[in-house]
């Protein structure tokens, strides 16, 4: 895939951890294809390299797809984990609320682009609701992910509108994220700064809870 | 890195004296921050990060006129923006810490914590001013008011600004030209959005105030709520 095909073809140039932006995305393509099969993956490469404007609609579906395994996580935990707190029970209702209402915004966003918003992915969080602890434990682990996903796929975004809406989000997982580091005792943060992550370190990460 | 060094060398700091002093130019500015009344607000930030006027008003004028370089506006002006904000936060975590009014070990720890984060600010955002040609500003602060209202009214203010920073920097986000400014805006937004989540429960109040979608706050909508801060 050579860089003609870009749909931005300054960022090319722009090195993330290493490799092009082209081959950046592909190989998140390819992890993708991975994860969710070919059929999933076709348009999701269509998208991001072929069609004006992909760049955004590209890094839009990358979001919807966290933002499904979030409300996914939250609305399994509400249903399955036993003996939640007062509290975790009622932060877990709003955190969920706030991502069902995220997936809502990016597929309506997407859609306004011109894009088509990828499917909901299967999803297993194996063990993580045998308990309280283990529950805030991925919790914790898919909002600060979910914060440096934004955070670094964001300066990417061209559109002044959807980079507005990724803000206004990413603040609403960094908040889910301190609040739940509070409740597992832990610093509201690791630093003064919040880490960034490509999409291929997020699929990464991720990549456990996914299933086709 | 080279793509944010000379470019933009003139200091935010005259681009926005000259918006102080000209009428004209200051009407397009606020208008341009859509905020009625914004202007005492903006004369007042102005003045509270005062300390060498001349010397800064003339050095402008005169790289005006003999270099026409682009006026600094854009990211060197919300870089020190941003600056004024963090070392306002500095300032007032430094201030309760000194004055030992918290006397919870874990809010004890908490706010130290915070402090250490808005100075790791302050010290990134001083470096990427003087990057961008900038002599960084330093506002003087006065907390005296809220110490006095004892450690309910410092929490409750401790939320309300880092919920005010989060929004400040949201604000902003749209009008960062360069790429590593951005990301840098961001890195700190989303720190100081778990300041204000974190307080926020400390305080009794919602996680997320605005709802699932935060709310940016312009320039003429944070600067009038922490005037009662500067000295």
């Amino acid at each position: 895939m050579s860089n003609e095909n870009l749909v931005a073809p300054e960022l090319a140039a722009i090195d993330i951890q290493g490799i092009s932006r082209g081959s950046f995305i592909m190989r998140g393509a390819v992890a993708a294809g991975a994860v969710y099969g070919l059929g999933a993956v076709s348009p999701f490469v269509r998208q991001a390299l072929a069609q004006e404007g992909g760049g955004d609609v590209e890094i839009l579906n990358f979001a919807l797809t966290l933002e499904y395994l979030e409300a996914a996580f939250y609305t399994q935990a509400l249903k399955q984990t036993k003996g939640l707190s007062g509290d975790v029970r009622s932060l877990a209702k709003e955190i969920r609320d706030n991502e069902n209402e995220h997936v809502g915004a990016l597929m309506s966003t997407i859609k306004d682009l011109g894009g088509t918003p990828v499917k909901a992915p299967g999803v297993d969080f194996g063990n993580a609701f045998a308990t309280q602890k283990s529950f805030l434990k991925l919790a914790q682990t898919f909002e600060d992910t979910g914060v440096s996903a934004y955070n670094g796929a964001a300066p990417a975004i061209k559109s002044k509108d959807v980079l507005a809406a990724a803000g206004s989000i990413v603040q609403i997982e960094a908040r889910h994220a301190a609040a739940i580091r509070l409740l597992n005792g832990q610093p509201i943060s690791d630093g003064g700064f919040d880490k960034s992550l490509d999409m291929q370190a997020v699929l990464d990460a991720v990549k456990p809870f996914v299933k086709s | 890195m080279s793509t944010i060094s000379d470019e933009r060398g003139e200091a935010a700091r005259p681009a926005m004296q000259e918006l102080a002093e000209d009428p004209s130019s200051r009407k397009r500015f606020l208008s341009m921050m859509g905020g009625a009344g914004a202007a005492s607000a903006f004369a007042i930030f102005l003045a509270a990060c005062g300390g060498d006027d001349e010397e800064q008003s003339s050095s402008t004028s005169t790289m005006k006129k003999e270099k026409k370089k682009p006026v600094a506006g854009g990211d060197l002006a919300i870089v020190q923006y941003a600056l004024t904000l963090e070392h306002l936060e500095t300032d007032f975590y430094n201030a309760v810490i000194d004055a030992g009014i918290i006397k919870n070990k874990s809010l004890g720890k908490i706010a130290v914590m915070i402090r250490d984060n808005e100075q790791e600010h302050v010290d990134a955002l001083t470096a990427t001013v003087e990057k961008l040609g900038g002599k960084p500003m330093r506002p003087k602060t006065n907390f005296d008011a809220v110490l006095e209202g004892g450690p309910k009214m410092v929490l409750e203010t401790a939320a309300t600004v880092e919920n005010l920073g989060a929004a400040a920097y949201l604000g902003q986000a749209g009008r960062i030209e360069s790429k590593e400014v951005l990301a840098a805006a961001l890195a700190i937004h989303s720190i100081e959005a778990r300041h204000a989540a974190a307080l926020n429960t400390v305080v009794g109040r919602t996680i997320v105030p605005d709802g699932a979608f935060a709310k940016p706050a312009s320039m003429a909508e944070v600067l009038p709520q922490v005037k009662p801060f500067l000295a």
